[in-house]
């Protein structure tokens, strides 16, 4: 989309603002052009988005045009702003609350089938507040979507369940996956969305406040994982041979304690993303009950953000008990790990690298493939997801270097899943069959 | 053989994939249709399918070749047959028709420019000439077309007996404006104003008489003419950039405004498929008296289509029956297909561009004229239809051959951008301006 701004007597310039594509998914890149100022023009790129909670966030960067008289947002450098240098995605994982909003904002987009609105705006002279009060020279409004066109969103409540299934455009049969979240609770859908629209069948999966917990006041426990898969294996336009669970936080407690000692899922891949194997390992079911109650004091009854629980220190250091970890020398299924170097919330690195000496012990350390990424934080999302310096502050990471991780984890865990689930008729290389 | 045949399918179907690139995008914008995972060398079916909103299946479809890697690019492969042929990136939105056994004489239009237009792309194995529908593809993948782009508002507009929608492109403003009509089908039609201002122009889709009813269009001179200034009065219009946009019966109403206005000033016009024959001084009811007086030159051919195009033939001398287009003092773009078949449209633009030298007002003509391009010359990749039913059971013939009406809407359309842009936009070096 193009647009110029031009009054009708004036000598002022008419500048051209463009972002392309105007829709695009969440995980792609857009290019933002501004075209026809003068060379050496000093101007501020805008982003804008009021986000579903109705908090203001923005993100800005200062340009100076170039000889042409263009600024190019993917390949000219910031030379101030809550970014700098060449960042083409800048003005999305930039993008923080609004100074005076409320502190330990975390931008969550719950309903995904609409997308995320974002307003772009080019301001005359580099400014760093009071962008409200001026009147842009140009603005145009970019659509970021969680699901792609076809993809379909299926609310999943039979078993007792309370899930998301997303499935990808087309006739399929299609991989399946379970999509696990952590300590915050809550269905929370947009990965799952994401990866449907990358051609996978994905469930996402509310383990820790679902509404038979909600009703009966009981955590649940490997039968509701067990039903979730299930669901999925039973599909009929789902691959029941070729299943992945992705967890992150939280969620690789489960996945790994599922992946190792579940009867009845068998699993094609995993990925784990900021967690740890560390956990009671009691052979009880109710391991869910266990984990949280061994890991904190915290009424298990509420899951919030603000309840931020520092499982490093209860975690550290990692124990050489055999019946505080899970065993994964006894995987047989490839495990991609992610990590942030730079946690401050679970001692994810630590666990991996203590993952890895267990699997080498054992044998399987061909299946596990690490990911550990220099100054990043706990938060390993989605790309262009906002990690903005004061959600760092909580979770750690250094802004660029997370951001830079999430973009890079992301297509790595999309090539990991794609080879294990699509390719071949074997999975990973000494992987037994369960197919 | 033998193994079930979901098995089969399943080890088969599970890795081809297919691609489009970008999935949502305007109309008017460029895709990459990809497909990968196939076995190299291997004949395949792209096939797209769509769903109007009037619940008819238009289809298209080319057949192509995978290469040593297994992969079919629509945008840079050729099609060796279908409904297109050749190296053509968007041939599976521009050659749609309707599937067999649809209804006669269907013409694809967008109601509700809201939502976008769905259409499903997918890759069948072989080189399949029909029964799509009954056959399961390797992989199939959605789309989005729109004709409103993110941010543009839509706005109904019903004030001073005028009725009709405004599109505003998004940002502060203020826009240059736009006052856009349709043809002899009459209604509504929102989908190139919406386009326009996903664009940047501020566009008014004017509805100037009921569809279908014709013969009962009774509006006058003023309609028009306060219509232009509902887009010139508006707080985001630029005042003295305002244009006239249309198509057929349109942009014979353009012209009429361009030459004979006292009241309005358009900055610019363009006319599609137009003409200047026009009693002098007579309102539209008059206008399709005279029409109707020609009625006995109506041809038909061999399938009892109508074709209206020697009504008005030959372009007559008596200047009574013309537009004074010597009075026309803004830049006018000319767009016509050589193939059309409902009107005279090259004749009368060559006329036009006789009478405009007389005044000396050549310099502000712009014609373009496409060979084997028809009447119908809407926004690119829109499928072509040489004969549509028109009013009630009518069906007229428009004229064209599908390949370069094709390449006419996708060509003429970058030309009334730049036209537009030329016009309404400022066009000065800024270096002069600072």
């Amino acid at each position: 989309i193009f647009f110029y701004n031009c009054t009708i007597s004036t000598a002022r310039c008419c500048v051209k603002l463009s972002v392309h594509p105007s829709r695009g998914l969440m995980d792609e890149k857009f290019t933002v052009l501004v075209q026809n100022v003068l060379p050496g023009f000093q101007l501020t790129v805008y982003a804008f988005y009021k986000c579903e909670g109705g908090y203001s966030w923005e993100a800005f960067a200062h340009y100076t045009a170039s000889a042409t008289g263009a600024v190019n947002v993917s390949e000219d450098p910031s030379r101030g702003g809550t970014y700098s240098g060449v960042e083409p995605m800048g003005l999305m994982w930039s993008l923080r609350p609004v100074p005076g909003s409320k502190s330990g904002l975390r931008m969550r987009k719950m309903n995904v089938q609409t997308p995320m609105e974002v307003t772009i705006s080019v301001y005359q002279g580099h400014l760093t507040e009071g962008f409200v009060d001026q009147v842009p020279l140009a603005a145009v409004v970019v659509e970021r979507w969680y699901m792609a066109p076809g993809v379909r969103r299926i609310p999943i409540t039979e078993g007792g369940l309370t899930a998301t299934l997303f499935l990808p455009s087309g006739p399929g049969p299609f991989p399946g996956l379970l999509d696990l979240w952590g300590g915050g609770g809550k269905l929370v859908e947009y990965r799952a969305a994401l990866l449907a629209s990358h051609g996978i069948a994905a469930m996402a999966l509310d383990y820790l406040t679902p509404q038979i917990t909600k009703e009966t006041g009981k955590m649940v426990d490997y039968e509701y994982f067990e039903a979730a898969y299930r669901v999925l294996e039973q599909h009929p336009q789902i691959l029941g041979s070729r299943i992945a669970m992705l967890g992150l936080s939280f969620g690789t407690s489960v996945t790994l304690r599922m992946a190792v000692y579940s009867q009845v899922i068998k699993l094609r891949c995993a990925v784990c993303i900021s967690g740890s194997h560390v956990q009671p390992i009691d052979g009880s079911h109710l391991f869910v009950f266990s984990l949280l109650s061994f890991f904190s004091n915290a009424d298990k009854t509420r899951f919030n953000e603000e309840q931020h629980v520092i499982w490093r220190d209860l975690l550290m250091p990692i124990p050489t008990d055999a019946s505080l970890k899970v065993d994964v020398g006894r995987l047989r299924c490839p495990l991609l790990l992610v990590v942030g170097e730079d946690d401050q919330n679970w001692p994810s690195y630590e666990s991996a690298m203590d993952m890895k000496e267990m699997m080498q012990r054992a044998g399987n350390e061909h299946l596990l493939t690490v990911l550990s990424y220099p100054n990043a934080g706990h938060l390993i999302e989605p790309p262009f997801t906002p990690s903005a310096r004061a959600i760092m502050v909580l979770w750690g990471g250094e802004p660029v270097a997370h951001s830079v991780a999430q973009e890079d984890s992301w297509r790595k865990t999309l090539v990991f899943l794609r080879v294990n689930l699509y390719g071949g008729s074997q999975p990973g290389a000494a992987a037994s069959s369960h197919l | 053989e033998g193994a079930p045949v979901s098995l089969v399918r399943a080890r088969w179907l599970q890795s081809v994939v297919i691609s489009v690139t970008p999935s949502r995008a305007l109309v008017d914008e460029t895709f990459r249709v990809a497909v990968q995972n196939l076995p190299p060398g291997s004949p395949v079916t792209l096939h797209s399918l769509h769903r109007s909103e009037d619940e008819d299946l238009w289809e298209a479809f080319g057949h192509y070749v995978s290469d040593s890697r297994g992969t079919v690019s629509v945008a840079d492969d050729f099609s060796f047959g279908g409904t297109y042929t050749g190296k053509e990136a968007m041939g599976l939105l521009w050659s749609m028709s309707p599937v067999p056994g649809s209804r006669e004489g269907l013409r694809l239009r967008k109601k509700n420019v809201c939502i976008p237009q769905l259409v499903n792309i997918s890759v069948y194995g072989g080189h399949v000439e029909e029964g799509f529908g009954e056959r399961l593809p390797l992989a199939s993948t959605l789309t989005e077309r729109w004709h409103l782009g993110p941010g543009v508002r839509r706005i109904e507009i019903s004030e001073r007996g005028v009725r009709g929608t405004l599109f505003i492109p998004p940002g502060p403003g203020p826009f240059p404006g736009m006052l856009d009509m349709w043809g002899g089908g009459g209604g509504l039609l929102e989908y190139r104003s919406a386009l326009l201002a996903s664009h940047g122009y501020a566009s008014l889709a004017l509805e100037y008489f009921t569809a279908g009813e014709l013969k009962s269009a009774d509006k006058e001179f003023s309609y028009f003419e306060t219509a232009f200034n509902i887009v010139r009065e508006h707080p985001q219009v630029i005042p003295d950039r305002v244009g006239l946009f249309g198509l057929s019966l349109g942009s014979l109403m353009a012209s009429y405004l361009a030459a004979e206005s006292s009241v309005i000033e358009p900055r610019c016009c363009v006319c599609v498929s137009g003409g200047h024959l026009y009693p002098r001084g007579a309102n539209l009811q008059q206008l399709f008296r005279a029409y109707s007086s020609h009625s006995h030159k109506l041809r038909v051919d061999e399938h009892n289509r109508e074709i209206w195009r020697s009504i008005n033939l030959p372009i007559p001398e008596d200047l009574s029956q013309k537009l004074d287009v010597g009075k026309i003092n803004c830049p006018m773009l000319l767009v016509n297909g050589i193939d059309d078949q409902n009107w005279p449209t090259v004749e009368c633009a060559e006329d036009m561009a006789h009478m405009m030298r007389a005044a000396g007002k050549e310099h502000l003509l712009t014609r373009i004229e496409y060979p084997d391009a028809g009447h119908l010359i809407e926004p690119p990749y829109s499928p072509h239809s040489r004969a549509t039913k028109f009013i009630k059971d009518v069906i007229l013939l428009w004229g064209g051959q599908t390949k370069p009406h094709a390449d006419a809407q996708e060509d003429s359309w970058r030309n009334i951008l730049a036209f537009l842009q030329k016009h309404l936009y400022c066009t000065q070096n800024p270096k002069a301006k600072m």
